[in-house]
Order: structure tokens, then C-alpha cells, then sequence
């Protein structure tokens, strides 16, 4: 029965695959995993702008498909199946919990391109693509520093996971920079998108006296309790001036959409290769948003800060760096701190005072 | 005139049979409206999400693994619904027994254990997911705590005791801190049936339950019990039947397949420990257990239809490029038909002129 059953199936499959490579040879199809809705105007929202603009320039050399709100467990590896199936020769999956179902699938269809985004498994026909997004993060901070009077700042974290410690570290490093005692509250909501939550969140550190907001989850929820409240506050992953227009200090905009069409070009060409790009401002993959509503000397300082990361004199993570108990990291990297370090960041630095969530 | 909704003197069989056939057809017509409205052929767009699922054998594959922890949960569920018993926390369950579970699988991840590692794993998590279930089932008994909302609340405590975990004490030691643990072992993972494709031993799991549990409750005592304890509690007092024993049993049994549900998932399709291993099946199983009627064969098609449901929206955004919001509104518009059809079966529709108003 089993192998009656298996016959079928392989006769199916087999069927399948030349049914749909009649249409491969003529456009580059292309799919996307998705993690949350398109419309969260964060993190998923620009990976569908970037999908716009790879539309926009590609035309009618290639015909893109997305799936949305694809959970990170048992689920995402049958959606990327179904995307490679259906004749999808380049495949984008958009979140760091798909990394360990893209690697299988990829073992699968040998034949087909995988890219996948934030993580670190890499196979001949799988490469991976992040943003260097803590470089943003420290001129948020040095920005912040200057513009809090109460000396505190509120952070709104989604996952303690190594992306978003370096991040919170990042910021405190460029706050520190500027001023010595700043200090820092960080809430945990456990979810990159749940604007209920996020605006909760906002609302709390707002009451513990926090007057500059900053978020690493993918909703504008906290942009807009800012604005109620008066407070100053950082967008996340797109420009969202328009939810806060006199609230917004800048924002880190992740910009995909030349890679996107990069890679693409590359597989319309045949010379895609499976590589480890790991962009940021200096390559524009990670753009600060217009500096906003703040005096013209921290504008200048923020443009100052902007430039010297883009041309290599400031690294955020420039050795010593101190961790929370006072001893020196060790500095893997020499100058700087080693990018395994930073891709697997899991302490905080000094002048956190909060501890490190799920221990050691 | 006026439409009044009058209680009927007995049940109709008729519309009890009919009500879901009803249903279905209504929400039919209703997806057929939407998709004209957004320009898609409502025929192909049917065709899409009910019949091309069924035309593949990886689609049937997928529908079976996607529904096999559904009716898994939804049959130890029925069990408590059929007795009056409201366990909402499968979800909890579902989540500790993978916990449980994959104790052993961390454990003895790389240290060559032997084939014991797997069968030993289901139990523990099956154990799992009962202790957790015996929580809200002794508080109601001793304490006459409200289960519902004992048992939901553990949901959340569960989600977090798994996020420390994988966070803490289980974290991957080589892997750069991300909240998971290591890749189980073959020994630890529950076998595929097939060399492509998810299909795994679990469904064979949910198959042999469904038949047990059609058994246990038409033909055994124990299902007597749980049927009259739950329709007429006062009879079944005089019958000598324990409501609270009964209590503690079927919150135990739904525990139990719970958390089973949950280590297979983990040990099978996901194959590591981390957070977000259930896209909520715990609380979908609740609407697959009343879709199915509380009844093991009914739960069957209920949960498989609730997959095709979720694998053919898939398909629809793939081919026909419609939104995901459109599959989840189909999924909503079907539960409220269901309901609403559900309601004739007890009550019906009549026609009454209107009393003149008062002067």
C-alpha cells in the first residue's frame, strides 16, 4: 500500500514539475514568506514595498507571489513547499523562525533559489540577508540622549533575541556618548506585532516618566501614544512621520527593494549566487528617515554620527565595550567587536540597569 | 408581521442533520458573493480552496498533518464538553506535554540514546499535558473554582514557562542564542511515513484515537456516564455516578491528549522546542470539537475540513492572489452559519402578526 501510495505520489509530483516549468522558462517567478499582514506598516510592510518596487522595475520579466501572516512554527515549511511548488524559482522568506524549514526545503528542490532573511544557515542554493540595523540604532541613541530631559528613555522590546539586545545596546552606547547617566526602561511584550500590546506598553513607560520612546516591534502603536502624550519617539522599520508628525525624532527605514531586484536581476542573468550579505548604511539597506522636531545642533550632530558610520571612522561597537557586571567584552574582532559577537549578542551592556531576561 | 424565533416542544432530527449541510450551503453562496465582488470567478475560487487540495496527494499529505492535532485536542475535548465540563486550556495542555516531552529529547540530545527516547517522550508527554489539566480540574473540585477560567489563564502561564526554556536552561549551547534548543535527534523525532513529504506516525495516532473514542463513548459505561452526568446531572447523581471524579477524568484524558498532540508536533513537523509551536491549534480544536458535534466521527471530518479550509486559502493567495484576510473571513462566515443554522434545531422560525401598539 505504501508503496502504491508512493508511486502515486512520485507520478503526481512529476507532473507537477513539468507543468510548471513550461511556465518558469519564460518569467522568473518569485515568492515571499511573509510573517505578519502587509498592512502592519513595519517590519512585513517594507519587504512588500521592496516586492512594489521589484515589480516596478522587473516588469513583466517577473511575476511575484506573497503569503502572509505565516507562523513561525509548523506551518512555514508547507508554505514554502507550496511556493516551490508552484513553479516559484526565487524565494524570499522574511523571517529569522523560518531559517531551519527554508534550510530543508532548499535540500528539497535543489534546483531553486532560497534567500533568507536575519539568519545564519546557508546551503549552494541558499543565502541569507540582514540589515546592519544597530548602526541606526546608535544615532537614535546619541539623538535621544540629547533630547530627553528626564534622562530616561523607554524601550519596547519584542524578543530578547541577539538582533534586538544589539539593538538595545547600540542605542544605549550612542545616548551614552553624549550624556554619561542616561538611563533606560525596557518592557518586553513577547510579539513583533500586536498593536494592543505595543500601545500598552507605550502608555506604561510614558507613566514612569520616560520622554523619549523607542520601539522594536513592527506597529506604530507607540508612535501614536507618543503623540497623545507629548513625548518624543523613534518610527521602526518605515518612515511613520504621518503618525507622528511633530512626534517622530527620525526613524530606521529598512530599505530591501534594490536587493530584491539585485538578486533577481542576478537570477534572470543565471549568475545568482547563494551569499551572507550583511548591508547597512554605508550600502543603504538600513536609511534614516528625515531628522525631525528637534533643535538644529542635534540634527547636526545626528548628520555628523550618520556620516562617520557610512564612512567607517565610528563603529557602535568599538572596542572596549563594557558588559553590565563591569569586566571588558572580550573583543573578538580586534578594533571592534567580532560580527558573531554582534549576530549572537547576549548581554547587556554597562548602564542597563535591568537584567538580562532569561539568564545565562 | 414580525419573524419571532419560537422554542420547539422537542429537537428536530431533521434540521440536526440538515443544520450543517445548511450551513455550509449558505456560506457557499455568501463566499461566492465576496468573490464576485472582488473580481474573481466565484466557480474557480471554489474550485481553488475545496477541490484542488483533494487533486494532490502533497496537499492531502499537508491536510492531514495540519488536522491530525486538531481532532487529537477536539476528542479529548468532546469528552469534557459532553459532561459539562469546560476545559479551555488545551492550548496550556498542548503546550506543557511538548515541554514535557522534549525534557528527554534534550536531555539525551547527542549522547546516542537509544530507540526508547521517542515512545518514552510521548508519555512524558502525555503526562505532561494531564498535570497541567489537573490544575483547574482540582481547583473546580475542591475548591469550586471556575474552570474556564483557571484553565485559560494556565495558557499563558504554560507559553511562558516554555519561553524561559528555550530561553534559559534549554537554549541550543551551540547555537548563537536564539530561544531554541538544539535540532532533536533522529531518536527523538517522530518517524515520516513516506520519503517526501510531513506525513508523519502522529496521524496514524489520531486515526486509532478517533476509533477508540467512538467506541468508549456508544458502547462503554465510562461514555454512558460522561453523556448522562452532562445532560441530566441530576440523574446521573442518583445513578451513583461521581460528577467530580468525572471531573478529574475527563480533564486528565483531554490533558493527556493535548499534550500528546503538542510532543508529537514538536517531535514531528517542527522538530526543535521553541516559542510559537502552536498557531493556536489548542483554541481552533475548540471549534473543531463543536463543529464535529462532540462526536468522534463528526470531530473526523470536522478538523479535516477545517485543514482544507486552510490549506485551500493557501492555494487561493498562491494562484488567485487573494488576500489571507479572505480564507480567515471564509472560516468566520462558516462558524456563524453553523451557529446560527444550530439554533433552529431547538428553536424555530415563525411568522406573527404584529400586536397593535399600545394607545
Amino acid at each position: 500500500m505504501k508503496k502504491l501510495l508512493m508511486t502515486a505520489a512520485a507520478a503526481a509530483l512529476t507532473l507537477a514539475a513539468t507543468a510548471f516549468n513550461a511556465t518558469a522558462a519564460d518569467k522568473l517567478k518569485v515568492g515571499f514568506i511573509y510573517l505578519g499582514p502587509v498592512g502592519d506598516l513595519g517590519w512585513t510592510y517594507m519587504h512588500e514595498v521592496a516586492r512594489q518596487m521589484m515589480v516596478k522595475e522587473l516588469g513583466d520579466k517577473v511575476e511575484t507571489t506573497y503569503l502572509e501572516n505565516v507562523n513561525e512554527g509548523p506551518d512555514s515549511e508547507r508554505s514554502i513547499v507550496q511556493l516551490a511548488r508552484t513553479g516559484h524559482d526565487l524565494i524570499f522568506t522574511t523571517s529569522f523562525g523560518y531559517m531551519d524549514p527554508t534550510v530543508k526545503v532548499a535540500k528539497q528542490f535543489p534546483k531553486l533559489k532560497f534567500e533568507h532573511a536575519t539568519g545564519y544557515k546557508r546551503a549552494e542554493n541558499l543565502g541569507t540577508y540582514s540589515g546592519r540595523f544597530y548602526e541606526g540604532r546608535y544615532i537614535q541613541g546619541v539623538i535621544a540622549g540629547k533630547m530627553s530631559k528626564t534622562g530616561t528613555l523607554g524601550y519596547i522590546g519584542s524578543f530578547p533575541i541577539p538582533e534586538v539586545i544589539s539593538g538595545i545596546n547600540a542605542t544605549i552606547l550612542g545616548a551614552q556618548s553624549v550624556n554619561p547617566n542616561i538611563k533606560v526602561k525596557i518592557i518586553w511584550v513577547n510579539t513583533w506585532f500586536d498593536p494592543g500590546k505595543e500601545a500598552d506598553a507605550a502608555k506604561a513607560l510614558a507613566d514612569q516618566g520616560v520622554d523619549v520612546l523607542m520601539q522594536h516591534t513592527d506597529s506604530p502603536a507607540a508612535m501614536q501614544v507618543a503623540a497623545q502624550r507629548g513625548i518624543y519617539a523613534f518610527g521602526q522599520d518605515s518612515d511613520m512621520i504621518k503618525f507622528g508628525p511633530k512626534t517622530q525624532l527620525t526613524s530606521i527605514i529598512n530599505n530591501w527593494g534594490p536587493y530584491y531586484v539585485k538578486q533577481a536581476k542576478a537570477a534572470l542573468a543565471g549568475t545568482w549566487k547563494a551569499e551572507d550579505t550583511w548591508d547597512g548604511l554605508k550600502e543603504k539597506m538600513v536609511l534614516m528617515a528625515p531628522y525631525t522636531n528637534m533643535p538644529d545642533d542635534v540634527k547636526a550632530l545626528a548628520e555628523k554620527t550618520e556620516a562617520a558610520i557610512v564612512a567607517g571612522e565610528l563603529h557602535p561597537f568599538k572596542c572596549p565595550v563594557i558588559g553590565q557586571d563591569g569586566k571588558e567584552v572580550e573583543c573578538k574582532g580586534g578594533k571592534n567587536l567580532d560580527p558573531g559577537q554582534i549576530l549572537g549578542m547576549n548581554f547587556y551592556v554597562k548602564g542597563i540597569d535591568d537584567k538580562f531576561p532569561g539568564g545565562k | 408581521m414580525q419573524l419571532v424565533l419560537e422554542k420547539r416542544a422537542e429537537r428536530s432530527t431533521f434540521i440536526a442533520l440538515a443544520s450543517p449541510v445548511l450551513a455550509i450551503a449558505l456560506t457557499l453562496v455568501t463566499m461566492s458573493i465576496f468573490f464576485l465582488m472582488l473580481g474573481k470567478n466565484p466557480v474557480t475560487a471554489l474550485y481553488v480552496y475545496f477541490i484542488e487540495p483533494l487533486t494532490d496527494s502533497y496537499t492531502l499529505m499537508e491536510i492531514a498533518v495540519k488536522a491530525s492535532p486538531l481532532i487529537m485536542i477536539a476528542i479529548g475535548l468532546s469528552l469534557c464538553y459532553l459532561a459539562n465540563v469546560w476545559n479551555i486550556g488545551a492550548e496550556g495542555q498542548f503546550l506543557m506535554g511538548a515541554v514535557c516531552g522534549s525534557y528527554l529529547a534534550v536531555v539525551t540530545n547527542g549522547t546516542g540514546a537509544g530507540p526508547w527516547v521517542l515512545p518514552a517522550m510521548l508519555v512524558m508527554g502525555a503526562f505532561g499535558g494531564t498535570l497541567w489539566a489537573m490544575i483547574p480540574a482540582l481547583c473546580k473540585t475542591r475548591f469550586g473554582a471556575n474552570e474556564i477560567l483557571t484553565s485559560l489563564m494556565l495558557v499563558y502561564v504554560a507559553d511562558l514557562i516554555l519561553d524561559y526554556l528555550v530561553r534559559g536552561p534549554w537554549r541550543d549551547p551551540k547555537g548563537p542564542n536564539f530561544p531554541t534548543t538544539a535540532s532533536f535527534d533522529p531518536v527523538a523525532t517522530v518517524p515520516t511515513l513516506m520519503e517526501f513529504g510531513r506525513l508523519h506516525a502522529g496521524v496514524l495516532l489520531t486515526a486509532l484515537l478517533v476509533v477508540v473514542a467512538a467506541i468508549m463513548l456508544s458502547r462503554t459505561i465510562k461514555g454512558f456516564e460522561i453523556r448522562v452526568v452532562g445532560a441530566a446531572p441530576r440523574a446521573a447523581r442518583f445513578a451513583g455516578f461521581s460528577s467530580e471524579k468525572l471531573v478529574i477524568f475527563t480533564f486528565a484524558v483531554s490533558g493527556a491528549l493535548a499534550g500528546l498532540a503538542g510532543i508529537i508536533e514538536v517531535a514531528g513537523p517542527v522538530g526543535v522546542l521553541q516559542p510559537g509551536i502552536s498557531p493556536g491549534y489548542g483554541f481552533t480544536a475548540i471549534i473543531v470539537a463543536f463543529l464535529g458535534r462532540l462526536n468522534p466521527v463528526g470531530i473526523l471530518v470536522a478538523g479535516l475540513f477545517l485543514a482544507l479550509t486552510f490549506i485551500g486559502g493557501e492555494g487561493a493567495q498562491i494562484s488567485m492572489k487573494v488576500p489571507l484576510d479572505l480564507t480567515k473571513v471564509f472560516q468566520g462566515i462558516l462558524l456563524f452559519y453553523v451557529l446560527a443554522c444550530d439554533s433552529l434545531i431547538l428553536y424555530r422560525i415563525r411568522l406573527v402578526a404584529a400586536k397593535p401598539k399600545a394607545a
